[in-house]
């Protein structure tokens, strides 16, 4: 247990589509101390069910305790932990950053090796969507950094479970 | 609230008027330990919904179904800081097994339906619906609602079949096993089970404070209460036994001390309906989620088929020991000149032949009551466990005597906390409530001075109570009748006399100031590490 102390977990729950669901799982993170690294919440194909997708980091016990306190809550209809699953995950940032005459090129050279975009473009500066798992994410932000960034916005990871192949 | 009210009179349920929100709460939990039945309270808008909050959270942490309907500023003005608005939704989530918010008339059938459901089914608890007056004000057709049906709450009351023959493995290997109680076995009703499954397996068996009843003081095989005040025997018992079987407990820290240090020797076979019980505090060999009764009842058939040998004699040197504990370190005082709590707790026991429904406050007296009220039965300890709510007990003894009227319904109080709900008196006299109260009065907070004597010094920062109302006169401004005892051997006589009164009662025990309950258990230590008289 002492080894996968502060492991990254994806959850994925389904909860009911009403006000006040996302303050009882959020008010239950905080409630016991409970960090949560970034949560995203959207509507799925049945308009009365969302599906909150949120990273936490704990280790097995930790986990095992908050999988549980989720499910005891009366609107989770379900959490899965994708921790130990094949999985895909995918989180979007738009990057705003300098665009200084000598660095347009680097910029967009970068933004087409992580197959990303620019998005908008002004005189001084340029915003670049990428979208990756968090790995390339943070990769993108660091090689650009030197060039000056202004503003980051990040959705949060979103994942679904692989099907089998 | 008037609207509800309006139509409440050309109804048949009972109404009692209280005098404080937090009395309103109290009363509908007590109310409902004793009848087993849902108590609802009905409160008003802003400060009446705060005014729950201490109620509703001590029913949280004690698993008891009770519902809270508050009053809430009409929808078009929720959010607009209107008079009395207070997001009482918001307030209570973490303290309620579920609230809601009734937006529509429509939806009101349904979701008061489903709110008794929700306290009742699964690990009950508290839930609280809250009423904008615009839904109240408005009508709609009634549609009766068979069963409630929710798809992601579904308790699981069923244990796992793999699990119960691993669990009769390990009682079958155990040679010094021992029983935990706690609360659930009384919520599920399983006392009778527990009994038959401690006889069968020949275990000794110890409470948690809420578990008290559950399994009979008079049995030869009960330990007592374990914990912070538990008895010797029943925390030497744990720390020894190599099997315990936890049955409706959730290892509060009270109950284990050092968690690293609890139960060193032992298997534990842990039973809860509650998933989030199980491994939260401590780690146990054989998990099974589900309702006590159902789980004991399957077990006990499991060891039914089983052949166990002598197992009296099996036994024998385990209980032998427990035995030796029981004479060498019991339970004891030293009675002097002055009176005793523990000995107005023991009279109060021996002359009500443990038979009183008894509700406590919060402190040395409840502490008193657990050691030295024999409770034989279930559901006649009431009092707040988790929570420690102190203003608890005179208002949960209003509430037991409602569901009781035709039992004795004690309030065993400290000078202290019987004061934080005290205007409940006169509840107790407009609807004519015989509630007996008896104050063991120290003229302090007992149980933080308790604390300062043994480990601060005897310095006895501001928790000294010098101006404490005359309890006998304050019964008498009340209508009701007042008692008072300063020698011990007036408390015999006092406790007859007030006990026989048809009415409201107080009787104002001036016990030992400097009076400790023992054994304690320092904080953070381990439950063998008891201070002892």
């Amino acid at each position: 247990m002492e080894n996968d102390k502060g492991k990254r977990h994806i959850l994925s729950l389904l909860v009911d589509n009403q006000p006040g669901v996302l303050s009882r799982v959020a008010g239950f993170f905080s409630g016991r101390g409970f960090n949560i690294d970034s949560l995203c919440v959207s509507e799925t194909t049945d308009p009365l069910v969302s599906r909150i997708t949120l990273v936490a980091m704990g280790d097995m016990g930790v986990l095992e305790q908050i999988k549980k306190q989720l499910n005891k809550l009366i609107n989770v209809i379900k959490v899965m932990d994708f921790t130990d699953m094949e999985y895909v995950e995918r989180e979007t940032a738009l990057v705003k950053m300098r665009a200084k005459p000598e660095h347009r090129a680097e910029i967009l050279r970068m933004a087409d090796i992580f197959r990303s975009r620019v998005v908008d473009v002004g005189s001084e500066f340029y915003t670049v969507e990428i979208t990756g798992d968090k790995g390339k994410v943070n990769a993108f932000l660091r090689l650009v950094k030197h060039m000056g960034v202004k503003e980051i916005a990040r959705t949060g990871v979103v994942a679904l479970a692989r099907e089998k192949k | 609230m008037a609207d509800i009210y309006h139509e409440l009179v050309k109804t048949d349920i009972r109404h009692i008027t209280v005098r404080h929100e937090q009395g309103a709460v109290h009363a509908a939990d007590g109310y409902t330990r004793a009848s087993g039945r849902v108590g609802v309270c009905l409160v008003t808008s802003g400060p009446g919904a705060t005014n729950t909050v201490s109620g509703i959270a001590s029913a949280y942490m004690d698993s008891i179904p009770i519902i809270v309907l508050t009053g809430q500023v009409p929808t078009e003005l929720i959010g607009n800081d209107a008079f009395q608005e207070v997001d009482i939704v918001g307030i209570t989530r973490p303290c309620t097994k579920h609230n809601y918010l009734v937006k529509k008339v429509e939806d009101l059938a349904g979701t008061l339906k489903e709110a008794f459901y929700v306290a009742r089914s699964g690990r009950p608890g508290p839930v609280l619906v809250d009423l904008p007056k615009d839904v109240i004000r408005a009508s709609a057709s009634y549609r009766p609602i068979k069963n409630v049906q929710l798809r992601s709450y579904n308790p699981t009351y069923e244990p796992n079949f793999r699990q119960l023959p691993r669990a009769v493995r390990l009682i079958k290997e155990a040679s010094r096993p021992m029983i935990l109680t706690g609360g659930g076995v009384i919520l599920s009703k399983a006392s009778e089970e527990l009994r038959a499954m401690a006889r069968k397996i020949q275990t000794p068996v110890a409470a948690t404070l809420m578990g008290l009843g559950a399994f009979p003081a008079s049995d030869p095989l009960c330990l007592g209460m374990i914990g912070m005040h538990g008895t010797y025997r029943a925390n030497m018992s744990s720390s020894e036994c190599d099997l315990l079987i936890a049955v409706g407990v959730r290892f509060d820290d009270r109950v284990t001390g050092k968690v690293e240090t609890f139960a060193p020797k032992a298997r534990i076979v842990h039973i809860d309906i509650d998933p989030t019980s199980i491994r939260k505090n401590i780690p146990v060999s054989v998990p099974i989620v589900g309702d006590c009764k159902m789980t004991l009842q399957k077990l006990n058939a499991l060891l039914d088929a089983e052949k166990f040998g002598d197992l009296r004699g099996e036994r024998k040197a385990w209980l032998d020991q427990i035995g030796e504990w029981k004479a060498t370190k019991p339970l004891k005082y030293i009675q002097k000149d002055v009176i005793k709590p523990q000995y107005v707790v023991e009279k109060l026991c021996e002359i009500t032949e443990g038979e009183a429904i008894i509700t406590t406050e919060v402190g040395q007296n409840q502490m008193w009551t657990a050691q030295y009220y024999r409770f034989d039965r279930p559901n006649c300890l009431i009092t707040s466990g988790g929570l420690g709510c102190m203003g608890f007990g005179f208002p949960a003894a209003i509430g037991a005597q409602v569901a009781c009227p035709d039992r004795l319904v004690v309030d065993i109080a400290g000078d202290g906390s019987i004061q934080m709900n005290i205007q409940e008196m006169a509840t107790a006299m407009q609807y004519r409530l015989p509630v007996k109260i008896v104050v063991l009065n120290n003229c302090c907070l007992g149980m933080v001075r308790q604390w300062q004597q043994l480990f601060y010094d005897r310095c006895y920062a501001h928790t000294e109570m010098e101006a404490a109302p005359d309890f006998v006169k304050l019964a008498g401004a009340y209508g009701a009748v007042g008692l008072r005892a300063s020698t011990p051997e007036e408390v015999e006589p006092v406790l007859r006399k007030g006990l026989s009164h048809p009415g409201l009662v107080i009787m104002d025990f001036v016990v030992e100031k400097e009076e400790c309950v023992y054994p304690t258990v320092p904080a953070g230590a381990p439950i063998t590490e008891m201070l002892l008289v």
